[in-house]
């Protein structure tokens, strides 16, 4: 059939155009438009000029080096979290026990529900007069006093991490659980059979199995968190005192809240370096997993 | 048999999916007793979960404390939609196209739009924000609608993709052999046939759709009335003097209606919204 046609068939390149206008304008664009950007002192003003690598060198002489490092640390300490807590519930959910449809059913909310709706909820949480957070620890003697968690900068960097963590970790599960229906139930027959045991069948079958798919959900975890804005500017806005400022809230705050474009998709070029380090380590990843033969 | 347990395997499982749930759904019933609860009997101090008087009246008085409560649930709805509609346009002939055509470029661009899914619109506001500010597009429901439309095209021609290349080219053909033209087949004849995969695409592009109205909102809108729920909300959250049974009382009837479409149709949501991270 594919023969009867002429070689250069344009039908696929139209049926691709409206996609393609879209994402050229809203992304592609953007993206070029951030780098060459990057090389100017772009601001309110109505005339821009080119700085060469001036506003690296402002960058990397202020705090800069200490917000990405910030912000590595942010990402690996939530995905880490996220990763265990995401296996934890998928075992617990694999398991062939009455009710695990809605438990299954009951994972999702907080990815479903809009992103900025949630962290209102763990606002009111975290607030320490009168917030449940520190009500219970209260009560259960933790503390004596009430704690102002988004106050202080250990205690707000961490409770980023837990909203961030609440929002991310359904996926994780779900995403788990789908890949451990997909190992082969015969494996686990024939090693019952053989008389090992629930433990040793996770261990030597099911982990083995499923790192691929660990892996992969690890990488894009890192992504998405990396990406993360919702949360930390809906709780923090960065602060106290820089303590939550992430490379994307550094981004916004340089580029929108001080107009100061120029600075600003400096640092969003330097975010846009970091992602496409983490995206060609997935692609590559992908790809060996591909053609090691993979499970579904 | 294998799937057998102990009673203290039992045990074990249900404690533990108990702690992991608590985790997940706390902060909903938080809110929902929060929402319940008088002003005052929420600062009382110690804390304590349950008190007396509980009522709906945060249900009744937020609607006159939040005026604008209504549009902005409009706003989300109308926002999101008119980005599943948008999408759409652009997914179904993309995804036809990945799923059954042979073309140069194929997998580069295949890839290219799955790139899309690394970047955030945060990297991107910059530029978007210059050019919206020079059209006079700012405070518009187009620049909250448009930017939100490329970022859910990825995962609807992933997901779209899978669903049609599982429709066998046998119809193709027939309907090519009886002298169709491919536009046509595409609109009468797989159209029809991949509506259920067209519906699950619709449905997870909506959920995401209304769930990213915060960033582009925030920064492209500061007209009130064309507000989304979450930057609408937002306002009342920034204040000194928080009302928050009302604010978690609209929370939660803004996120009712995500809910209530979830538990009917979760199956197809979590394939969808899954789509995103699934490779081949």
């Amino acid at each position: 059939m594919a023969a009867a046609r002429p070689k250069t068939d344009l039908f696929p390149y139209l049926l691709l155009v409206p996609a393609l206008v879209v994402t050229l304008i809203i992304v592609a664009w953007p993206l070029v438009e951030t780098v060459r950007l990057s090389f100017t002192d772009a601001s309110l003003k109505p005339e821009t000029n080119y700085v060469g690598f001036e506003n690296y060198e402002k960058m990397f002489s202020r705090r800069f080096p200490e917000v990405i490092a910030r912000t590595f640390y942010w990402m690996a300490i939530s995905v880490a979290i996220k990763m265990v807590l995401g296996t934890f519930g998928a075992v617990l959910l694999n398991a062939s026990v009455p009710g695990r449809t809605l438990f299954r059913v009951l994972v999702m909310p907080p990815w479903v529900v809009p992103i900025a709706i949630g962290v209102f909820i763990w606002g009111w949480m975290y607030n320490g007069q009168f917030g449940m957070i520190s009500g219970l620890a209260q009560r259960l003697h933790l503390i004596a006093e009430p704690f102002e968690f988004l106050a202080y900068r250990n205690s707000a960097f961490m409770a980023t991490i837990i909203t961030d963590v609440w929002i991310g970790t359904p996926m994780v599960t779900i995403y788990l659980l789908a890949a451990m229906q997909g190992v082969p139930v015969d494996l686990h027959e024939a090693a019952w059979v053989d008389g090992a045991n629930r433990f040793y069948r996770f261990r030597r079958i099911t982990l083995p199995l499923i790192m691929p798919a660990i892996a992969t959900m690890a990488l894009l975890s890192a992504i998405w968190t990396f990406n993360s804005f919702d949360i930390i500017w809906i709780l923090t806005e960065g602060g106290p005192r820089g303590s939550t400022t992430t490379m994307i809230i550094d981004t916004y705050k340089t580029a929108i809240s001080r107009f100061k474009y120029g600075e600003g998709a400096a640092r969003a070029v330097m975010i846009v370096i970091f992602l496409s380090l983490f995206s060609g380590f997935y692609f590559l990843m992908t790809s060996r997993i591909a053609k090691r033969g993979t499970i579904k | 048999m294998i799937n057998k347990y102990r009673w203290w395997e039992y045990v074990l499982i249900y404690s533990g999916i108990l702690l992991f749930l608590s985790f997940v759904l706390a902060p909903f019933v938080e809110a929902f007793v929060v929402s319940l609860r008088p002003l005052d009997a929420l600062f009382s101090i110690p804390y304590r979960f349950v008190t007396d008087e509980m009522s709906f009246r945060a249900y009744i008085d937020m609607w006159s404390n939040v005026p604008l409560l209504w549009l902005y649930m409009f706003n989300s709805f109308f926002i999101a939609s008119s980005v599943t509609v948008l999408a759409l346009v652009a997914i179904i002939p993309a995804a036809y196209a990945f799923a059954r055509f042979e073309f140069r470029f194929k997998n580069g661009l295949l890839a290219a739009f799955l790139a899309i899914n690394m970047v955030s619109g945060a990297v991107l506001i910059i530029p978007l924000f210059k050019v919206m500010q020079q059209l006079g597009l700012l405070n518009t429901y187009f620049a909250m609608i448009a930017p939100g439309t490329a970022f859910v095209i990825p995962t609807g021609i992933w997901l779209l993709r899978s669903y049609l290349m599982k429709i066998p080219r046998e119809l193709e053909e027939a309907a090519w052999v009886d002298g169709a033209g491919r536009l046509y087949t595409l609109r009468r004849v797989i159209l029809p046939i991949a509506l259920p995969g067209i519906m699950v695409v619709a449905i997870a592009t909506f959920i995401a759709a209304y769930a990213q109205q915060f960033l582009f909102a925030l920064t492209f809108n500061s007209t009130n009335e064309l507000n989304p729920l979450p930057v609408g909300l937002f306002q009342f959250f920034g204040r000194q003097e928080v009302v928050w049974n009302e604010l978690m009382a609209a929370s939660l009837v803004g996120i009712l209606p995500v809910l209530i479409i979830y538990v009917f149709l979760q199956r197809y949501i979590v394939a969808g919204l899954t789509a995103g991270a699934v490779k081949e």
